[in-house]
């Protein structure tokens, strides 16, 4: 069935054609819609689960926890602080192995207050061992939710579905609600491996003294390390049922490109037009958008920037003191392999500042222009 | 399989790699072989006399050292680190908490 409906509501109907069991959330600017879809889906009994109202991101995801670790399956979403009040819980989830799945729409951290997109929000929780998955459609937003349960419950690993406030959140699009029948084939109800039952009781996430610690975190390491290989699979068959293939980065016109950009979230749509406005002027661009973020896909990555001249990674994020956060990751899985290849790092886009197709073109001919780059960080957009 | 029993089955659990550590960090009987009564330097003494059975004392014990035979609640030395809030909660002050001695 064919909809229009706005990337807060994918994310709510990805969480229902899932049949998610408990949600726990807390409404915030910009999620509140995808929160306040599935607690009408509770109400009026289209979705068949147990809506948690809490005081707090925090209690939301320790609900979360819990209900997860009871065997069901559970979905939330927030957005920018309430996102950071949930960080302990964050490590809960993933340290516990309870595959949670939350949607994020990126909002920018305060202060100054904003309630428009940048990615500082969820970068800042790259190391809680959560997959993140950067959406640039409608369309992406939905199958990915069902996706990420699927390679979640697997791995015993949490998943963040990621989108830009505003841009996806509230922008309503074409979007191809599948068949309950084919997801409940595709994505068969969870069964936890470990989980609470009064049958054999036990005491959960307690004192793990230096004996045990370390083989956990080695063991989540490890998890981490087989989704890549997951999400694949899972995408491939997802194409299969679906016709839609779920990648783990979008390739567009990378194979013979001189310059490469490199975008996520929705800015990667627009850097698609700008390549091929690029392109009908000579110029030999392609983009590289990274939805995966986590588990990072080193291989792949390396792969498509084998050929090219120049690299030009986009970021609408910083890590203070030093770089963009996705130019930090391409440079390090470059490291050794890059052949000298140069790296050029932007900031862009900053507290919903927009990126457009001229920004790129300002991007591209900034990096064609100079032989390497210059300056550690290459400001777009800055009055100054 | 009664309480004593499992008390002389408890043993250290060594996990020799990885795979044997469970996935998730959960208990894995630990408290069982850990015989904490030897951090204790007070000892409750129960006085069956005064005691009137309520079971205050049982369910309150935050180590769940003291358990109910032929309806008296017996305290597990092995395990009681004798903070003392059984004594503090017993209505018919029957709980004395008297100081080790070596």
């Amino acid at each position: 069935m064919r909809k229009v409906i706005m990337g807060n509501h994918a994310l709510s109907y990805g969480a229902m054609i899932s049949r998610s069991q408990v949600i726990a959330a807390y409404p915030i600017t910009p999620q509140t819609q995808v929160v306040e879809l599935l607690s009408e889906m509770c109400a009026d009994k289209t979705l068949d689960a147990k809506f948690i109202k809490v005081e707090s991101e925090h209690s939301a995801m320790a609900a979360c926890l819990g209900a997860s670790l009871a065997g069901a399956r559970t979905f939330t979403a927030t957005s920018a602080q309430g996102l950071a009040l949930m960080h302990e819980l964050l490590h809960w989830a993933s340290g516990g192995r309870l595959p949670v799945v939350m949607g994020n729409i990126n909002r920018s951290m305060a202060p100054g207050w904003s309630i428009w997109s940048d990615q500082n929000d969820s970068l800042s929780q790259r190391d809680t061992g959560w997959m993140q998955f950067y959406c640039c459609s409608n369309q992406e937003v939905l199958d990915t939710v069902i996706q990420a349960f699927k390679v979640s419950e697997k791995l015993l690993i949490p998943s963040m579905v990621i989108l830009d406030a505003f841009t996806l959140s509230h922008t309503y699009e074409v979007v191809d609600l599948p068949e309950q029948e084919k997801v409940d084939e595709y994505l068969p109800p969870f069964k936890p491996l470990i989980r609470i039952t009064p049958d054999e009781p036990h005491a959960f996430g307690g004192l793990t003294s230096p004996e045990h610690y370390f083989e956990l975190r080695y063991k989540v390491q490890k998890a981490m390390e087989e989704g890549l290989a997951l999400i694949e699979e899972t995408g491939r068959e997802f194409e299969k049922m679906f016709g839609r293939y779920l990648g783990i980065v979008e390739d567009h016109r990378c194979e013979d490109a001189e310059l490469i950009l490199i975008t996520s979230g929705t800015m990667g749509s627009t850097a698609k037009i700008a390549v091929d406005e690029l392109r009908e002027e000579g110029i030999k661009a392609g983009n590289l958008r990274i939805k995966v973020f986590r588990p990072f896909p080193f291989d792949i990555i390396r792969n498509i920037l084998k050929g090219a001249q120049k690299v030009a990674v986009v970021d609408r994020n910083i890590s203070y003191g030093h770089h963009g956060m996705f130019y930090q990751e391409v440079k390090s899985a470059m490291y050794g392999h890059s052949n000298g290849l140069p790296l050029f790092g932007f900031i862009a886009g900053l507290g919903g500042r927009d990126i457009t197709p001229t920004t790129f073109k300002e991007i591209a001919n900034y990096a064609l222009e100079k032989e390497k780059p210059e300056e550690e960080i290459t400001w777009i957009g800055v009055n100054r | 399989m009664s309480k004593m029993n499992k008390k002389k089955q408890a043993k250290k659990i060594v996990f020799k790699t990885e795979k044997e550590v469970p996935l998730m960090p959960m208990s894995i009987g630990s408290m069982l072989y850990n015989k904490t009564g030897a951090w204790r330097n007070v000892r409750p003494i129960i006085d069956n006399e005064k005691c009137i059975q309520c079971g205050i004392c049982w369910k309150f014990c935050p180590d769940a050292a003291i358990y109910i035979e032929n309806e008296y609640p017996v305290i597990d030395y092995d395990y009681c680190k004798g903070c003392g809030l059984c004594a503090e909660e017993c209505p018919s002050k029957c709980i004395a908490m008297v100081e080790e001695e070596k």
